[in-house]
């Protein structure tokens, strides 16, 4: 599998080196990783960056996830880039909220490696 | 004012400032008859000797704090309880009672009685050396209030 | 558990502590990678040197709080990382990460997805000497659990 570069986007840095971790786990080459701390960063990310795959929080100030996911969808720098939510919000309120804004995939705290795998890499077109 | 209309005009932060300085102004009017007034936060060291936390979950997410140092929590308390304040139990029970209500009073003027903003139980932390550490990352904004003279800080710190 | 069963059984909170139990071992192992066992509250005093606490609201209005001492906090940020810890606030970042996934984790399993409990930010306290007091006046459920040998407190504290 070809290296990737890889947009994680959560308020907590914490979460943001879990998530990247996380990843390198599952097996996941990443070329880059770059990091942003709500939606408005990250779309400010990608007007300037090439990006294959991004990860992203629900609860964030300035923007939250939700609001991300749906600019994400208007923006021609970020169309078709697959968007993965890793949040602790479980509700299936969220998760319908999320995969009809756009999101690919929905991945509740905690999570294993094994579950980053699972949801990250159909999004990449990727076999297991 | 409808919920919706409360939120749609809430989305304006700077306005929030003074709804709570008036709603901490509220609870002491009400709780201790007694009047407070505003003062500058850069001006008044607030004593960390007692801190209530109560958590705000929902349409708004985040923290309010109330802080002020033991002697204040105790006068606060004698304040809520007249002759019946005998204890040092009681001026936890006091600032967290105190806190939960500024927070309660400050989101009802916010957003009403909608349900999609709730408050969590207030708890206290007392002690002469601590550090308190919110995993807020978003807006924070505080008023200092002085009762009987002695600053008290009230902190609200806000996710979304 | 279904949504129906769980909230209507909130009459048999002396139940929840195995769901409680069952959260943090989950957390732990996929986010810390590391197993952790119950242990018996009477033979393990945890030093609270670092106090994470994140509201519920709602259906469920309470407090969860994990505590540990200093030590232990900076080896749970260590293992979450992956690496070294730069500072103190990391450290509390980690420990509130922590205690937000246990309650959600729980949460989730008690109500499933309901949204009718919500949890507000979590808030980290540390230091050598301060005291914690929750106005909840319902349920108290307590978990002790060995990381490494070193004790973690969990407390799920409930409005009645």
């Amino acid at each position: 599998m070809d290296a990737i570069t890889a947009l994680i986007v959560d308020d907590s840095s914490v979460m943001r080196k879990i998530v990247e971790r996380s990843l390198r786990q599952a097996g996941i080459e990443l070329e880059k990783v770059m990091e942003a701390s709500n939606g408005a960063e990250a779309l400010a990310a990608l007007q300037s960056n090439k990006v294959d795959l991004i990860l992203c929080d629900i609860n964030m100030p300035v923007m939250d996830g939700l609001e991300f996911v749906r600019q994400a969808a208007t923006v021609d720098k970020a169309k078709g880039i697959p968007i993965v939510m890793i949040t602790t919000e479980g509700s299936e309120s969220h998760v319908v909220q999320a995969l009809t804004a756009g999101a690919r995939g929905y991945i509740r705290k905690p999570f294993t490696p094994d579950q980053v795998k699972e949801h990250v890499l159909p999004v990449l077109g990727k076999k297991q | 004012m409808t919920p919706v209309t409360a939120f749609a005009q809430a989305s304006r932060e700077e306005n929030w400032l003074p709804i709570l300085e008036r709603a901490t102004q509220e609870v002491f009017e009400i709780m201790l008859g007694c009047q407070v007034t505003l003062a500058e936060p850069s001006e008044h060291k607030v004593a960390s000797g007692f801190t209530a936390i109560v958590g705000l979950a929902g349409a708004l997410c985040g923290v309010v704090t109330v802080c002020c140092s033991a002697k204040t929590a105790g006068q606060i308390a004698k304040g809520m309880l007249g002759d019946m304040a005998d204890s040092a139990g009681q001026a936890v029970d006091a600032l967290g009672e105190m806190c939960n209500m500024i927070a309660g009073n400050f989101k009802n003027k916010l957003a009403g009685t909608d349900e999609r903003c709730m408050l969590s139980v207030p708890s206290v932390i007392s002690g002469g050396e601590y550090r308190f550490h919110s995993l807020v990352k978003g807006k924070s904004m505080e008023t200092v209030v002085l009762f009987e003279d002695a600053p008290v800080g009230v902190r609200l710190q806000l996710q979304n | 558990m279904s949504t129906d069963t769980s909230l209507v059984t909130r009459s048999h909170e002396e139940n929840w502590l195995p769901i409680i139990e069952l959260a943090v071992e989950e957390v732990f192992e996929m986010m810390v990678g590391c197993r952790v066992k119950a242990a018996a509250q009477s033979e393990h005093r945890t030093n609270e040197e670092f106090t994470a606490m994140v509201g519920l609201a709602g259906a469920l209005c309470g407090l969860l709080a994990v505590c540990c001492d200093t030590k232990t906090a900076g080896e749970i940020a260590q293992r979450m990382l992956g690496g070294t810890v730069d500072s103190q606030e990391q450290v509390a970042d980690a420990l509130g990460e922590i205690c937000n996934m246990i309650a959600g984790n729980f949460k989730n399993k008690l109500a499933g997805t309901d949204d009718r409990c919500m949890l507000s930010v979590p808030t980290v306290i540390s230091g050598g000497e301060y005291s914690f007091h929750s106005l909840a006046d319902g349920t108290c459920l307590e978990t002790v659990l060995l990381f490494e040998g070193a004790p973690i407190a969990v407390r799920l504290q409930l409005e009645s």
